[in-house]
């Protein structure tokens, strides 16, 4: 089986999210930079569906040169291969990276049978590359998944709804776009991680095509309110008014 | 005509809250615009539904009826709204930023090659729209121009206060039976099973008591476990923790975990990253139990015990106890 996992590399964010003076992106000088949950679910799955019917892992990213790092992660993770259409430092919206990496497999003439994503990228939560890209390639597409089966030529794909899931069964190739839960990611041993290094990504320039117009204006932090938490006391004498703080909002 | 159609969702006969939010902004899209509210329903419903949708401004409403169309199956959902976009031109698409709605409005943003903007709060129509979205779970808001005929646009969910029309009167049902072709009916729920998780689930706890790294392992989540039975809640927990494989996925709070809104949140050796407090922004208060009394939980919450959580929790078992 030919899985490929699509990543998108994202700033690590922490307590606080800070802007660049002109408010159109994320001051990243002093982030690191990581992949969602969700998408190294999607390369964790491919690796296990790999594991258990054979062939081989292709993890593809569409971004900056720095992306390459995170290729070197899912390799390191166990994809066999890592595919990098470089963008440059623009964000790019999901229609055009959807058409680019649609065009990609084509290029690569690669039969995928198994085309994982993320549901939804962490940064700008768009929801669309997956769908986008099964509709380019005419390929069936299941979102929200948290648990897959694959026999031969088809995926049982399970989404979770309040009391239960629903299940899709689905033939391949299909697009399946994952949600955090559905495995859990192996952590790359630092030999692995070493080794993952050496190897020669391939490098693709893609083009980029924008439709109708989606022009980002600016980006704004919200409002918090940043007034400190009321400290009821230190350790475990504050029990008493932790108990009347649970007996004023009517807990207890 | 031009109108705002709005794609809505029902649970159990009634129209779901995020629908009832995505419609209350679809109607002031609607108003902006001077147009008429739209609405096109799938499920095979009751007349009950034309009047709560006609309770929100809807002027015209869509049934969907479509001899293959007994189960849920998003691709011929999205044939649908593409149809129904052919035909009426409407300026905008609204949908709940619900699975089911990212699920459809997604396919049909492809169908159509229009941009789709997930997740909005605010839609200003102007030259196109200006809209303010979600970015990494709400902790960033993006302020962007959109224009595509349609704008496709998903509500955020409980962003938006479900507000009924001043005038909400009548409405004027229309059948509608889109052409469907078998790739359409490729993708569709098959079968669905039902969990046999038990207790409250974490979305709908009252009280949940939630633990971070500082927990430390997860045989200490039982003095955890102890206070949520106590206060009739559910145990929590932090991504940190479940990558510690201390607890499982199901219990994760944050943006790629459950997203809670309890009248209290216990929040135990938690730090407070954003990816977390997107998870629990919508808790009534929030407790925070942590050693360092610098941490950005603290900010966050109302209340604090500077403490640790493995002597301070027992203390407030054991204070409710001796009531
Ligand atoms: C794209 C993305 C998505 C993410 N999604 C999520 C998500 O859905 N949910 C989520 O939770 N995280 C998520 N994260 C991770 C998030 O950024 C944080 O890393 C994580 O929330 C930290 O967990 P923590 O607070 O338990 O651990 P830490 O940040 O390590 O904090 C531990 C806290 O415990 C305190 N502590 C230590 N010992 C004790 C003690 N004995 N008693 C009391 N306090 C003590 C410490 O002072 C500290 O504040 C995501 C990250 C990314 C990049």
């Amino acid at each position: 089986m030919e899985a490929l996992a699509c990543i998108k590399r994202v700033p690590d964010t922490g307590a606080k999210i800070p802007l660049t003076d002109d408010q159109q992106s994320i001051d990243t000088t002093t982030l690191g930079f990581t992949v969602s949950p969700h998408e190294e679910c999607a390369v964790e799955e491919a690796v296990q569906q790999v594991e258990t019917h054979g062939g081989s892992t292709t993890a593809l990213t569409l971004g900056p040169e720095e992306a390459s790092e995170q290729l070197y992660t899912a390799i390191a993770r166990g994809a066999d291969e890592g595919v990098l259409l470089e963008a440059g430092d623009e964000e790019w919206r999901p229609t055009a990276t959807a058409r680019a990496i649609a065009d990609a497999i084509e290029e690569l003439e690669r039969k995928f049978d198994l085309l994982l994503f993320g549901n939804e990228s962490a940064d700008t939560e768009n929801y669309q590359v997956g769908p986008r890209v099964a509709n380019e390639l005419d390929v069936p597409c299941v979102t929200g998944i948290k648990d897959l089966e694959v026999t031969d030529g088809s995926a049982v794909a399970k989404r979770e709804v309040t009391g239960g899931s629903e299940v899709y069964e689905v033939p391949l190739p299909a697009v399946v776009a994952v949600k955090e839960g559905i495995n859990s990611p192996r952590y790359p041993s630092m030999r692995s991680r070493m080794r993952a290094k050496r190897q020669e990504l391939t490098r693709m320039d893609p083009e980029r095509v924008d439709g109708p117009t989606f022009e980002r204006i600016r980006l704004e932090a919200p409002e918090t309110d940043e007034g400190a938490a009321e400290v009821l006391g230190e350790g475990p004498e504050a029990a008493p008014a932790v108990v009347d703080v649970l007996e004023d909002i009517g807990v207890l | 005509m031009t109108m705002v159609l709005a794609l809505v969702e029902h649970e159990e006969g009634r129209l779901a809250e995020t629908s009832q939010q995505a419609l209350t902004l679809a109607r002031d899209l609607a108003d902006q615009e001077d147009a008429p509210l739209a609405a096109v329903v799938f499920e095979d419903d009751d007349e009950q539904v034309g009047f709560e949708l006609a309770s929100y401004g809807v002027t015209e409403l869509y049934r969907v009826e479509h001899d293959r169309l007994d189960r849920y199956a998003p691709d011929a959902r999205a044939a649908t709204v593409h149809q129904l976009v052919d035909e009426h031109d409407p300026e905008a698409v609204v949908a709940p930023g619900s699975d089911r709605g990212h699920d459809v409005l997604g396919r049909a943003a492809a169908r159509l090659g229009v941009p789709m903007a997930a997740n909005c709060v605010e839609v200003t129509a102007g030259d196109g729209y200006e809209v303010t979205r979600h970015r990494w779970g709400g902790s960033l808001l993006e302020h962007a121009r959109i224009d595509g005929s349609p704008a496709l646009l998903s509500v955020a969910q409980h962003e938006v206060a479900a507000e009924e029309a001043e005038d909400g009167g009548s409405l004027t049902e229309h059948s509608f039976t889109p052409t469907l072709a078998d790739s359409d009916l490729l993708v569709g729920i098959d079968r669905i099973e039902e969990s046999d998780e038990e207790g409250v689930p974490l979305e709908e706890a009252r009280v949940v008591v939630g633990g971070g790294r500082g927990v430390g392992g997860p045989e200490d989540y039982d003095k955890l476990e102890e206070l949520a039975d106590l206060l009739g809640g559910t145990v929590g927990a932090s991504r940190a923790a479940v990558n510690e494989g201390w607890r499982p996925h199901d219990d994760q709070v944050g943006l790629t975990g459950a997203k809670i809104s309890p009248d209290v949140y216990i929040a135990c050796g938690i730090s407070g990253a954003v990816q977390h407090m997107v998870g629990c922004k919508g808790a009534k208060n929030i407790l925070a139990i942590n050693t360092d009394p610098e941490a950005a939980i603290m900010e966050n919450g109302e209340y604090a015990v500077v403490g640790d959580l493995h002597e301070v929790v027992p203390a407030i078992t054991e204070a409710i106890r001796e009531g």
